[in-house]
Parts: structure tokens; sequence; C-alpha cells
């Protein structure tokens, strides 16, 4: 998965693109002459930094819906996906990260997207050019899907990778989740798992939720004396919540003990102590998820204005209320609704039709809607959903649930098979 | 001549598809020649599109889940109605029926019907590599 060629980076090339562009003409002229736009030549380039759920799918939409008449660059920093759906089912022991990684291969092939593995240091909004360590690239939309940065201003001494290996977030799945589960594996039965979550809003609201759940169900089949303390810095459990606290006080009643309302204020890292408002808890194994904030390409030309924290956006189009032509979708974006993969491939394919209509010199749709499910696993099989249908409000101008939208009545394995077909299916739609 | 239940659900799905399929006949081949890119279209495109991550790219599941892809419209039409109406039970699907207005439900399925059904692809897992993330 190295191909950092030289050959993708530097597009500058005006012959290329002319050979390109004609080559793009013939094969739709070819394939389906129907199509007036098959005599056009190519609308120009939409550069994607980010190569998650959301950036992906934007890119093989765009092409798609362009029908290969919008030259797609996505630039992303790692060369393999790993999903973090199903990363929790790592540390209930039922999963290996292995098999949650893919390669980009199939995706970049089938749909002719050029991809560049490399990190953006800067982008130049004026003159509509991304730089990156190796390389720079022009474009004509830009579309930013960075994911959460994990904020560490207020436990500044978590934020070292030395740090991290004691203490590990686990909330971008990869090695940190291998980790963590190592140190769970490691732990002597009769050991306290310590998990801390940060004030909503925060990526995939019911995860912590599920992890607490997946490291008790580790515990009661294989270190019964265990016990899991969630220190949750939320009111209450902020997704699920009736079925998770059915888990909790049932289904793991004397393994989980969930205290809400209580933030963290500092931990100890070397004696894995976390310090709350109201008390001091030692753990053997420490989790402590930050609060999280706009990725950081985005907050690097301020497109965080929510707080400095979020990005907020067109919701007919994902265009940032600051740059037109920069389009934002995915976690970073500040939308009211849960940060889910769903989600941002929703997000992605409502911008990337938005992109084909303007760089066509079309409107976007004025009334988007689209489906969000997600699952969270209880245990090893069993699992629950939240689904709900969501429309754009005209008069809010920003996407509301429609009615009729729930979660389970109870977990089952039906649902923990529909929640593996969830993953294949969105692996499938995403990466190939 | 005795009908089976089967075929009176058929004829009824049959009728029911046919009376449903009016309102969005502007939309099939014959009337209007489909651009790639009206509002219309768009709008339906990618409401349908965010079925994929249960259903599949273009309504093609790679398993478990139903593909939609190439479903007879009525069939579609009347099994979402049922959902949305409680008439058919479901873990998640009448949840997604219900918040569908009857216009959506009728588009959606002239869309699926209107795809071709074919063998989705999975990605192949692989090692996580030592330099992702470390």
């Amino acid at each position: 998965m190295d191909d950092n060629s030289v050959e993708n980076t530097t597009i500058n090339r005006p012959r290329r693109r002319l050979i390109k562009a004609a080559a793009y003409t013939s094969a739709l002229i070819v394939s389906n002459t129907s199509f007036a736009r098959a005599s056009k030549p190519p609308l120009g380039r939409v550069v994607i930094i980010g190569g998650g759920y959301a950036g992906t799918t934007a890119a093989k939409y765009i092409r798609m819906w362009s029908m290969g008449n919008i030259e797609t660059v996505v630039i992303e920093q790692s060369s393999q996906f790993v999903s973090c759906p199903l990363s929790n089912l790592v540390l209930g022991g039922s999963k290996s990260i292995h098999d949650l990684t893919f390669g980009y291969d199939l995706v970049k092939k089938n749909h002719g997207i050029q991809w560049v593995n490399d990190t953006v240091t800067s982008i130049d909004a004026d003159k509509k050019r991304v730089r990156m360590a190796r390389g720079e690239l022009s474009y004509d939309r830009l579309v930013i899907a960075p994911g959460v940065d994990v904020n560490y201003e207020k436990i500044p001494n978590l934020a070292s990778a030395e740090a991290q290996a004691l203490i590990p977030h686990a909330w971008k799945a990869g090695w940190q989740t291998v980790n963590l589960r190592a140190q769970l594996e490691a732990m002597p039965d009769g050991g306290v798992f310590v998990m801390t979550i940060p004030k909503a809003p925060y990526r995939c609201p019911p995860g912590p939720y599920e992890r607490a759940c997946q490291v008790a169900s580790y515990f009661k089949a294989h270190k019964p004396k265990s016990k899991v303390i969630v220190l949750d810095a939320n009111p209450e459990i902020t997704s699920k919540k009736g079925l998770f606290n059915q888990a909790f006080t049932q289904t793991y009643a004397g393994i989980v003990d969930y205290r809400p309302n209580n933030d963290i204020v500092s931990v100890d890292v070397a004696h894995k102590t976390v310090t709350t408002e109201f008390e001091q808890v030692k753990a053997d194994v420490l989790n402590v998820i930050p609060p999280q904030r706009a990725g950081k390409v985005a907050q690097s030309i301020g497109l965080n204005n929510v707080d400095q924290r979020w990005c907020e956006v067109d919701f007919l189009s994902y265009a940032s209320t600051l740059h037109s032509d920069i389009h934002v979708i995915g976690d970073s974006v500040s939308a009211g609704l849960p940060k889910s993969a769903h989600m941002a491939t929703s997000q992605a394919r409502v911008c990337a039709a938005a992109v084909v209509a303007l760089m066509s010199g079309d409107q976007p749709d004025p009334t988007p809607v689209f489906a969000n499910t997600c699952y969270s696993f209880i245990d090893d099989r069993q699992a629950v959903h939240v689904a709900h249908v969501y429309r754009y409000d005209a008069a809010k101008k920003i996407m509301v649930p429609a009615e009729g939208g729930g979660v389970s009545t109870a977990p089952s394995d039906q649902e923990g098979q529909y929640a593996f077909a969830w993953a294949n299916n969105i692996w499938s739609d995403v990466l190939t | 001549m005795v009908f089976s239940i089967i075929d009176v659900a058929m004829i009824k799905a049959f009728f029911i598809a046919l009376c449903l399929l009016i309102p969005t006949g502007a939309m099939s081949a014959e009337t209007v020649q489909p651009t790639p890119n009206t509002v219309q279209q768009s709008h339906i495109r990618v409401l349908a599109a965010s079925c994929a991550a249960c259903h599949g790219t273009q309504g093609n599941s790679v398993g478990i889940t139903p593909s939609l892809a190439g479903l007879d419209a009525g069939y579609f039409v009347a099994q979402m109605l049922a959902f949305k109406q409680g008439e058919r039970s479901s873990t998640v699907m009448h949840h997604h029926a219900k918040g569908l207005n009857v216009d959506e439900i009728n588009a959606l399925a002239t869309y699926f019907s209107e795809q071709k059904r074919h063998t989705s692809i999975s990605p192949i897992p692989q090692q996580l590599k030592d330099t992702h993330g470390r």
C-alpha cells in the first residue's frame, strides 16, 4: 500500500490532464450515449482530506455520481483503514484488530480515485491549494473529513505517546485498541478496569457504554472477580439509556459500577489513578476517553467555529459557513446528531451529490433525507440498535430526526447478526 | 379458478404497485429521459444510498440482510407499508418505515427496482501494519 508515488502527488501536468479528459469523455460516450454530459470535459478536481468512513465514501460517490467527470484525489496519512465500529469487540476478545483492518486498493481501482498517502501541512484557501509533506495539490472544491482530534488540554500529562502507552484512549481503532486488550488480558482476576467518558458531544455516543459491556463480558467469562468502574462526565447514559442501564444492572450486576456526573479533573499516570470532582479512583487498567474536537486539519484554517470545537456547515451541501468551496463531513461537523460511521457516510453522500450538482452548474437538493442505524454489542453475540430517519428542516436549517425512530426492545442474537451484516455491508460500500 | 393465499397477495401487491407507481411515472424512462443531476433524482439516490450500510451499495447486500436491487416495486411498497403500519414485525425496519412518507417509499421502490442485481464484493481483512498510528 505504499503508493506515495510522485505521479499521484504531482498533478500539475496540463498534458496529463488533457489526455485523461479525453479518455473520460470517450469512455463515457461508448458506455452511455444518452447522457448529454458525456460529451463535456471533466468538471474539475475535488481534493478530499481524510480516508475514513466519510472521506472515502465522498470520494467513491463523487466519482460514481459525476460519472467520472470529476477528478477526485484523497489525501490520507495512513495506508490502512481500521474500523472503529466493532473495535470494542477486540476489547471483549471476540474480534481481532486484523478482522477490522483493510486496504484501499479496491475502492481506488474500482472508481478511479487518485490516492495520496501523505500528511497535509497547510491549506491556502485563497489560492485553493493543499500543501503536504511531499507535494502540493490545487483544487476546485475541498472536502475535509479529518475525524476527531483527541483533546488533552485539561489533562496535559496524558498527551504524550509514552503516557498513552500506559493509559490508552483507544478511541481511534488501531494499536491503542490492541494495547488496551493486552492490558486487560495481563490484568489478574480481581483487578479493576476504570474508564472515563467525556461530556457529549464526542465520537460515537453509545461507544463508551458498549465498551463497558465488552470488558464486563470478558471479565464475566474469564475474570469473574474483576470490576468495571465507569466514570461518566455526563448526567446520565447518553445513548440507548434503558438498554445499557439494563445491561449494567442485570447482565453485568456486580461487575459494572456506573457513576454519572463524575468528570475527570486529573490523572496520576504512574499510579493509574483518576481524580474527579468527587473522588479518587485507582485502576489496574485505565482507559481515559478524552474530550474531542474537529480534526487538526479543520482547526488549521479555523473551520471549528462552534465552541472552538466543531465546524458549522450548510446541511444542504456540507459547505463550511466560513468557506463556500470547502466542505466538512463526518465527526468534525457540528450537527447535533450522533457522530456515527453511518451518519458520516450519509453526510458524505449528501455532500457528494451537492458537489456534483454545484460543479455541474446545478443546485443541491433543498430537502435531503437519510437514514441512520447504529448497533452496539452487549456481549459477543447480542446487539441492540438505535435507528432514525433524518430530514432537513428548512426553518431551522438543520437535520432533524423524523417521527418513528427508536431503539431495540431488548438485546438479541438476531440483532447481533444484523449488526455484523451492517459492518460487512458498510465496509463493502465504503471500501469497494 | 382458485387462487392460493400467495396468489392473492401477489395480485394485491401488483395492483397496489400499479396504483402507487402512477404518481411517480414522471420519473420513468418512457416519459422523461433521466439526467444524472436532476434534484429529484439526486434526492432519492442519496436517500436510497443511506440504506447501503445494511443493504449494500445500490441495494446489493453482501449477505444476511436482503438485497433490494431489482426487487419488484409493488412488493417493496407493500413490505414498507406493512412495516410502517406495524403489520409486519421487525427489529429495525419499522423505525425507518415510520420515518419515511409514502412518496419517499414509492420513489425508493422505483429506484431499487431499476438497480441491477449482482454479487457485491467485500474487502479482504489484512494485518494491521506496525506503522499505523503507533
